[in-house]
């Protein structure tokens, strides 16, 4: 108990030095689980796609379609339960700076092949009964205010024109990988207003059995091998992670600016450290003097080190954790849906802290301790 | 008003491992600071110079970028025959009806990019200054051959000269590769238009450049060509039209580089009040000797102000030591505005070093603010009794 307090003590004799340490802590550690979340959640992202469900794709780029014809002899290939295609609209709204991924889907394939994407059942007997209409993720509809029923316009860039579309359906998505800011619409009625002009950008297959995902495959892209235009299946995930390559170096970038923060920080712990050590020179020299051992003196020069930083992390970390499960920010979540803290960050904060501890706090400890009685006495600050 | 600067530049050397402290972690985030810009700059520059002043890109009338445009052979046709297209030494227009796609290559390091393929003419080398071979040979007519940008032949697979690339249902060989001037064409495919032409989007190219003919403006060429009933165009600066599709991204770095460096600055802001503190706490005596001697407090705070500006300084300049390494470092990433993949290179420029030590003399004078105050403050006989 005595120790303890001997320790809060010492935090206390500067309040506004602890304060300010163990809250540039907290910002850093706060930086770094954030700078982190970046590569983790993008890992996550690459890692997301079910097992049952393929993606088929143009070989030499999804910018090229592939042909109608196609899904009949798609679904016919042994092992195939389900097949569904769509279409990249690439239209904007009001604002053609401001992106939201927006496409044709074959409405009722799209839905049982995505279990995943929620559709209120009402609403979405109303989206399939409308062939002008769109169901758009929730957190689209709370950006622009947009109520079920309302009519808005969206500007084609791909298919040029004003494409008049009535909400008739908001969907959520119950895995957070899906984000809810996506507009769909029916194929159909692009097909319709493009005078039967429209391809099928990609399809998606369900398959009953995940292990069969290589023949498949092979077998998909054999069959159209020599036509207008080859095929490239892979499975969902394959799909997904196939595009976390266009981040580039992002990874490597954020993770470079963690370490020199975690680098600045630790000198910044130290140097406050290794000050406070300093002035209570004459300190250690009396409690040695009425006789504290060597060791209890240099733990509770430790211990000081240890409280400002395993506090500073607690809350920058849980700060970090709290906030970015909490909060979507929408010029994040655009390009990484579902960012947030993935609990090896928290473990490799944990790690952090501790050596940050250790580093700060060690070379004060083994001064005080290694200090005999007379010359911390005799020391002049 | 005199300050005693001498004094306090001895006193920085008075605490070293105190001071060289609270430097490296003022240099590191200036360090951050100005790499992060200079990413946002390399990019930015890359697309700048993809364009020309001189040249003027023709697209369908509302596209605001290659892919979504087409031109069809009869109006790019009419387009040559305008009189404001420079001609070449052969006395023939300097003009370049342009195919552009974008292929799915895999990279070397697993993944896919998107990549532009860009089908030109024999005209284009010459519509573009820069563009010259670095490797191999260019193209020849009438082949199912490509060749490669500097930026992009190592990232991704099948991409050496001597290799073969499959799509667009055919096989082409790898000629060569090109440089030019770090432009964003150094991360193209290149291959001649009439061989792209038929394997990817049927008879319509997506673009025209030419190059002005001397006299001509872009102004009265605009005029010409978008009022001209027989073609449905828009016409811009090529490189106006290059460094707008720079824009988002290198606006989201900018404000990342601030960002990022303004929570990093906190840390090392608190680093600076703390040195400052002890410094002016520990020398507390001092500062009484000098009010005594006659200095006004206000010239107490800045000699303080002084110390901390010239610890943050020596802060600066080690970041920015830190930062100049990465000039020139090459790294690529994807333009989520023209959606293709974007080589370049860090660039940092001698204005970005100078940001770099103006944003650590400010972390010295707000971290020292506080402590320089308390010392010009502090009644002189407490202090000497101390």
């Amino acid at each position: 108990m005595t120790r303890g307090r001997l320790v809060w003590a010492n935090l206390m004799r500067h309040k506004w030095r602890t304060l300010l340490t163990t809250a540039s802590v907290a910002v850093a550690m706060f930086l770094f689980a954030t700078l982190r979340s970046f590569g983790t959640t993008l890992d996550a992202l690459s890692q997301w796609g079910s097992a049952n469900r393929m993606v088929v794709r143009h070989a030499t780029a999804i910018v090229f379609p592939l042909q109608m014809s196609y899904a009949q002899r798609l679904a016919a290939v042994e092992g195939v339960a389900g097949v569904s295609w769509a279409n990249w609209f690439g239209g904007w709204y009001q604002d053609p700076k401001v992106f939201f991924a927006n496409f044709a889907v074959d409405g009722p394939s799209f839905l049982a092949l995505y279990p995943e994407i929620v559709v209120p059942e009402e609403q979405k007997q109303e989206w399939l009964r409308d062939r002008a209409s769109a169901v758009v993720g929730v957190d689209l509809m709370e950006k622009y205010g947009w109520r079920v029923g309302q009519n808005v316009v969206l500007n084609g860039t791909i298919f040029p024109g004003e494409w008049q579309f009535t909400i008739r359906a908001t969907y959520t998505s119950a895995t957070r990988a899906f984000d809810e800011r996506s507009f769909m619409f029916h194929y159909a009625y692009l097909d319709e207003r493009t005078n039967h002009q429209a391809q099928p950008g990609w399809f998606y297959l369900r398959i009953a059995n995940g292990d069969d995902a290589p023949r498949i495959a092979a077998t998909v892209d054999g069959m159209f091998k020599n036509s207008n235009s080859p095929t490239k299946t892979m499975t969902e995930q394959a799909f997904q992670a196939s595009w976390m390559g266009m981040f580039g170096n992002v990874r490597t970038l954020m993770n470079a600016i963690g370490l020199a923060v975690v680098f600045a920080i630790l000198l910044v712990t130290g140097n406050a450290m290794m000050m406070s050590a300093r002035e209570r020179t004459r300190e250690v020299g009396t409690l040695k003097a009425i006789g504290f051992g060597d060791r209890t003196v240099g733990l509770i020069e430790l211990a000081e080190a240890g409280a400002v930083v395993l506090t500073g992390t607690l809350l920058g970390v849980g700060g970090a954790t709290l906030l970015w499960k909490n909060i979507r920010v929408a010029a994040i979540e655009q390009f990484i849906p579902g960012f947030q803290v993935a609990t090896n960050t928290i473990w490799i904060s944990a790690a952090i802290a501790l050596t940050l501890t250790l580093v700060s706090g060690l070379v004060p400890a083994l001064r005080a301790s290694r200090m005999s009685v007379v010359t911390a006495l005799r020391t002049v600050e | 008003m005199k300050i005693p600067l001498i004094y306090n530049l001895r006193s920085v050397m008075q605490r070293p491992a105190s001071t060289a402290m609270t430097a490296v972690s003022i240099g590191l985030v200036v360090g951050v600071f100005v790499a992060m810009l200079a990413l946002a700059t390399g990019f930015r520059a890359a697309l700048a110079k993809t364009g020309s002043p001189d040249n003027v890109i023709v697209l369908r009338q509302g596209a605001n970028d290659e892919l979504s445009s087409g031109i069809t052979r009869e109006t790019a046709r009419i387009i040559a025959s305008f009189p404001h297209i420079a001609a070449g030494d052969d006395g023939l227009p300097l003009v370049s009806p342009e195919i552009y796609v974008l292929l799915n290559p895999d990279r070397k390091t697993g993944g896919i990019g998107n990549v532009v393929a860009r089908g030109v003419n024999d005209r284009a080398f010459g519509v573009r200054k820069g563009v010259r071979i670095v490797a191999g040979r260019k193209f020849n007519s009438g082949a199912s051959e490509v060749i490669i940008g500097r930026r992009i032949a190592e990232r991704f697979v099948n991409m050496d000269v001597g290799d073969s690339l499959e799509f667009g249902g055919r096989r082409w060989a790898v000629v060569g590769h090109f440089a030019s001037d770090g432009s964003g064409f150094e991360s193209e495919v290149w291959g001649e238009n009439e061989q792209f032409m038929p394997v990817f989007r049927g008879q319509v190219y997506q673009s025209v450049i030419f190059r002005l003919a001397p006299g001509a403006t872009l102004d009265e060429v605009k005029r010409v060509m978008e009022t001209d009933p027989r073609i449905q165009v828009s016409v811009r600066d090529e490189q106006d039209f290059y460094t707008s599709q720079s824009g988002i991204l290198s606006t989201t770095l900018r404000i990342m580089a601030v960002f990022i460096s303004g929570i990093m600055s906190i840390g090392a802001i608190f680093g600076a009040v703390n040195t400052m503190y002890a410094a002016v706490s520990s020398r507390s005596p001092e500062i009484a000797v000098m009010l005594t001697l006659g200095f006004k407090p206000r010239s107490v705070l800045a000699s303080f102000l002084t110390e901390a500006a010239v610890i943050a300084l020596i802060g600066g300049v080690l970041g920015c030591l830190f930062a100049l390494p990465i000039n020139g470092l090459a790294t690529s990433t994807t333009n989520w505005q023209s959606f293709s993949e974007v080589g370049f290179a860090f660039r940092v420029t001698p204005a970005l070093l100078l940001y770099g030590l103006m944003f650590s003399v400010v972390m010295g004078l707000v971290g020292g603010f506080f402590p320089a105050w308390r010392a010009a403050r502090q009644p002189v006989v407490q202090a000497l009794r101390a």
